[in-house]
């Protein structure tokens, strides 16, 4: 089945912390998008490829985030594993665009999409 | 005794740098010839004089830059006489005297008597708070006057020595201005452009400098008050440094009749115009030169020692010198002449954005100076072609990219390979520019020797023994010279691979420079990365935290994820929760509030821990506000179970109920939880105290453990139950329950201030030894005192219920919701 990349608009970069990350929680798994202190927005798939620990709750630094279970330092612009370390979270397209993040996912045909749970 | 008669006697006079060092160079050559006498007007023994700036700016103890302590002396049979000026040679009864009326006969007389400062000759000049940048007394003076909350200070003189003092001064809280007479700072070691950039970053540091100014005179009455210029402007100064430069002292050479011109003047032998007499150092002049940096006191030392040794073939033949500024943050490299002139050519570097200028002068295609800004990686490979006259025609288009651009013969493989670099340097590229240690001279040491560290090459060769800047160049020769058999020494290694100070330095000079968030660490100790990683960034948390209780503002981002939610991670990204039960008592009523939250919130797991709290596995992240909540309600607060800080306090049932309980166990450990719960520690505390010697809370394998006897309160320190079982060590014995409090909160204080993050308590307790521990916090009644009142300041900060603030506050409800749900 053919499936088109939708953007979709998750919120903005001022709700996630500076170096920090929120996760947007999708029917196929929770992605982590995060935010460098240099303000670059990432998307990530929140399972890390190690042990599937929570990408989204690590200590990011630089373009990278350090996962909470086992330290394994991935890279945000491509998911990889750094260091001598070997696998891949996979990633998402991300627009930013006046502060507002878009991400790009490929979705099942279905009912329309729901906004932003956060009440903060 | 027959055999002392037999020697010579050589009388050295000046316990300094250069004296000592050619006694030290004599020894390796000829250990028993002489019965060595040595006058120190100082009271101190030997030290490292170049190291006062790190002393002076706390990066260093006076301990820390002594060069041969008194047992150095003892075992070479070395007579020291310290606080003794010698004010007399007497050249025909072959003697000199002391101004305390010592006198002592000499065969050969060697005279290191350094310099002095130069004082200008204005009016205010004796005034009391006007010291020069000499000795350990005016690091001093300059300390105390800080302390004693001297506010301003001002360097007159912008060299080498003056800037060093300002910084110095500036790190130890007070407002600096350095004035300068000439147009640019350091004008003798750097150029125009160099300067600048120096003194635009002296400003950014908050150090005024004011060039083209010249002293009109000191003010005050009773203590200096302020400087005048001739220009009319008046800068208020507490505290007047004068650093205008050194002239040599040869004061006590010239009453004997020496020959004496600017310095005591010297052949090629370090002999003077009497034979009988050697002269070393910077009271010397020799072809018309005097020197004020190190590197030359050495190359002198090791001819003085060959005269002495009686190898007269030996020859001094003048020194071409280099310079660093050993301001940290700051690198700055000079080295030659730079002044340039008709034949010679410059090639110019300058990389605005990174602050990085650099600039070769070049002489018929020898490089005749070097100027370095912002980095100065290439310094001793610049210096030793400088040295060694070699023609770098050949290197010329890509000189100035340094070492590892080419040339050389290793190709492009430098830059990308240090230990290439290394290995391509010659036997005689001077490594340690302190101690003039070429590479030959340390790599001769590994394999002659057998050394295996870094200290032994210290002991042996006195190379990284100084300031320490060449300490990555000696582990590199290491590890060429033993391979895989080297261990970098694990004292020395740095905290993170971010940056190369270690965690104690950190911690030292956060408090030192003042430092208060996590940017202006790794801005002042110019960290490698833009803003470190998981392990150096909750360290300098913690480390800012503990320094500055109650005005530093905790780094959410930079706490591992178990204290940015309060809650334990588990293995599938749920978390677990553990409410705190104080002394490990607990009620229906909380029984009761916990039982209702595992049925409302489904949590699958409830275990009682081996710290007697019970905790609750499996609560999914959004869940965790909402639980909390509800044991809030039912007034219980965090157990802190996540936390690098106080978990629990383990308690057996003591005196209340057990037949051999002899005091009230429980209440003491409700008393100390209540004391120390919410704290921060470098890592996680466990306390625990049993009622009588049965010892049912296993109280001797905790941080802290109090065991009840009849007459009052065992104390333990630093056991752990963890993956390496400890036994507690014993600390005392005291007879109140205000004293176990007491000495709780000073124990967990003098851990929180000194201790590595990461380190637990048995760790840090083996490093530092008991016996430190007991001095600090059971025989120094003050100390002890003073340590719990910091503690008690400290909590006064920590102690508010993290639950509490986020179930009913919402602080950080970001944190507990997804951003968005989608499809």
């Amino acid at each position: 089945m053919k499936e088109d990349i939708t953007w979709i608009e998750v919120g903005r970069v001022a709700d996630i912390p500076p170096a920090g990350a929120r996760v947007v929680k999708t029917p196929r798994g929770d992605i982590a998008v995060f935010r460098t202190a240099d303000d670059d927005v990432f998307a990530v798939r929140d399972r890390c490829p190690h042990a599937g620990g929570p990408l989204s709750q690590g200590i990011v630094h630089g373009a990278r985030v350090t996962c909470p279970l086992h330290n394994w330092v991935i890279d945000l612009a491509s998911g990889e594993a750094t260091g001598p370390d070997e696998g891949c979270a996979g990633t998402f397209p991300v627009q930013v665009e006046n502060g507002l993040i878009r991400l790009g996912l490929r979705l099942p045909p279905g009912p329309a999409l729901g906004v932003p749970g956060a009440a903060s | 005794m027959t055999l002392a008669n037999t020697k010579e006697r050589l009388v050295l006079v000046g316990n300094g740098m250069a004296g000592i060092r050619t006694v030290e160079e004599l020894l390796q050559r000829d250990p028993d010839r002489y019965e060595i006498t040595v006058f120190g007007a100082e009271p101190h023994v030997n030290y490292n004089r170049i190291m006062l700036s790190p002393v002076l700016a706390g990066e260093k103890t006076f301990d820390q830059i002594v060069l041969n302590d008194r047992s150095w002396y003892d075992r070479n049979g070395i007579a020291l006489l310290t606080g003794e000026k010698v004010e007399k040679i007497d050249r025909e009864a072959r003697t000199v005297t002391s101004i305390g009326g010592r006198t002592v006969g000499y065969d050969r007389l060697l005279l290191a008597t350094g310099s002095d400062p130069f004082i200008i000759p204005v009016p205010g000049r004796d005034l009391p708070g006007v010291v020069t940048f000499r000795d350990m007394f005016d690091v001093e003076a300059m300390l105390r006057k800080a302390a004693d909350g001297g506010r301003h200070a001002v360097v007159i003189g912008g060299g080498l020595l003056g800037l060093e003092a300002a910084n110095g001064l500036a790190v130890n809280g007070m407002k600096v201005t350095v004035i300068h007479l000439m147009g640019t700072i350091m004008e003798r070691q750097l150029d125009e452009a160099a300067g600048f950039l120096l003194q635009r970053e002296l400003e950014d540091r908050g150090i005024d400098v004011i060039t083209n100014a010249d002293t009109k005179a000191i003010l005050g009455e009773g203590h200096v008050t302020g400087v005048l210029l001739k220009d009319g402007r008046e800068i208020p100064a507490d505290l007047v440094v004068m650093a205008v430069g050194i002239r040599p002292s040869t004061g006590l050479a010239k009453a004997a009749g020496l020959a004496v011109e600017r310095g005591v003047v010297v052949d090629d032998h370090m002999v003077t115009s009497d034979p009988a007499i050697l002269a070393v150092g910077e009271c010397v002049q020799h072809r018309g030169a005097t020197y004020g940096l190190v590197a030359p006191l050495w190359e002198m030392a090791r001819v003085c020692a060959d005269q002495l040794a009686g190898r007269p073939e030996s020859a001094y033949a003048g020194s071409v010198t280099s310079t660093k500024l050993k301001v940290t943050g700051i690198d700055v490299f000079s080295a030659g002449d730079f002044s340039g002139g008709k034949d010679c050519e410059d090639i110019v570097f300058r990389d605005a954005a990174r602050g990085v200028y650099k600039r070769i002068v070049l002489k018929e295609d020898r490089i005749a100076g070097a100027v370095l800004y912002g980095d100065t990686r290439d310094g001793a490979w610049y210096f030793q072609m400088l040295r060694e006259a070699e023609n770098v025609a050949p290197l010329r288009e890509t000189l100035i990219f340094g070492q590892g651009f080419g040339g050389q013969g290793f190709g492009g493989g430098g830059a990308a390979n240090p230990k290439a670099a290394v290995a391509a340097l010659s036997d005689s590229a001077e490594i340690c520019g302190c101690n003039g240690v070429c590479k030959g001279a340390i790599t001769r040491a590994i394999a002659d020797k057998g050394l295996t560290s870094l200290d032994d090459v210290r002991t042996h060769t006195k190379a990284s023994a100084s300031c320490g800047s060449c300490t990555g160049l000696v582990e590199q020769l290491l590890e060429l010279s033993l391979g895989d058999g080297y261990q970098a020494a694990a004292a020395a290694k740095p905290l993170c691979k971010c940056t190369h100070h270690p965690h104690d330095d950190v911690r030292r000079l956060i408090v030192a420079g003042e430092l208060k968030s996590i940017p202006a660490v790794m801005q002042a100790l110019e960290w490698k990365t833009p803003n470190g990683c998981h392990s150096c960034r909750p360290a300098l948390n913690y480390y800012l935290l503990a320094a500055w209780p109650g005005e530093y503002k905790d780094d959410y981002q930079s706490r591992f994820v178990n204290e940015r939610v309060h809650a334990n991670i588990q293995k599938d990204g749920t978390y677990s929760v553990v409410p705190r039960m104080w002394g490990g008592l607990t009620s229906a009523k909380e029984l009761r509030a916990i039982a209702d939250v595992v049925d409302k919130f489904a949590i699958p797991t409830v275990k009682v821990t081996g710290g007697q709290r019970i905790d609750l596995f499996g609560v999914k992240k959004e869940d965790l506000p909402a639980v909390w909540k509800d044991l809030n309600e039912a007034g219980m607060v965090s157990g802190h179970a996540y936390a690098k800080g106080l978990r629990t306090v383990k308690t057996c049932v003591g005196s209340e109920w057990c037949r051999f309980g002899t005091q009230d166990s429980t209440g003491m450990g409700v008393k100390l939880e209540r004391m120390t719960w919410g704290t921060w520690t470098p890592h996680k505390v466990k306390l625990a105290v049993s009622g009588c010697p049965r010892n049912c809370a296993e109280a001797t394998i905790k941080d802290f453990g109090v065991v009840a006897v009849d007459s009052g309160w065992e104390l333990y320190v630093a056991g752990n139950g963890g993956m390496k079982v400890r036994e507690c060590d014993f600390l005392a014995k005291v007879e109140t329950e205000e004293q176990v409090l007491e000495y709780c909160g000073a124990f967990l204080q003098l851990y929180r201030e000194e201790a590595r993050y990461l380190d637990r308590t048995a760790p840090w307790v083996e490093r530092v030894g008991l016996d430190y521990v007991k001095k600090r916090v059971v025989e120094d009644d003050e100390g002890r005192r003073a340590l719990f009142a910091r503690f008690r300041f400290s909590q006064v900060f920590s102690q508010t219920d993290p639950w509490d603030e986020r179930a009913s506050r919402g602080v950080d409800s970001h944190e507990f919701a997804p951003l968005a749900m989608v499809g």
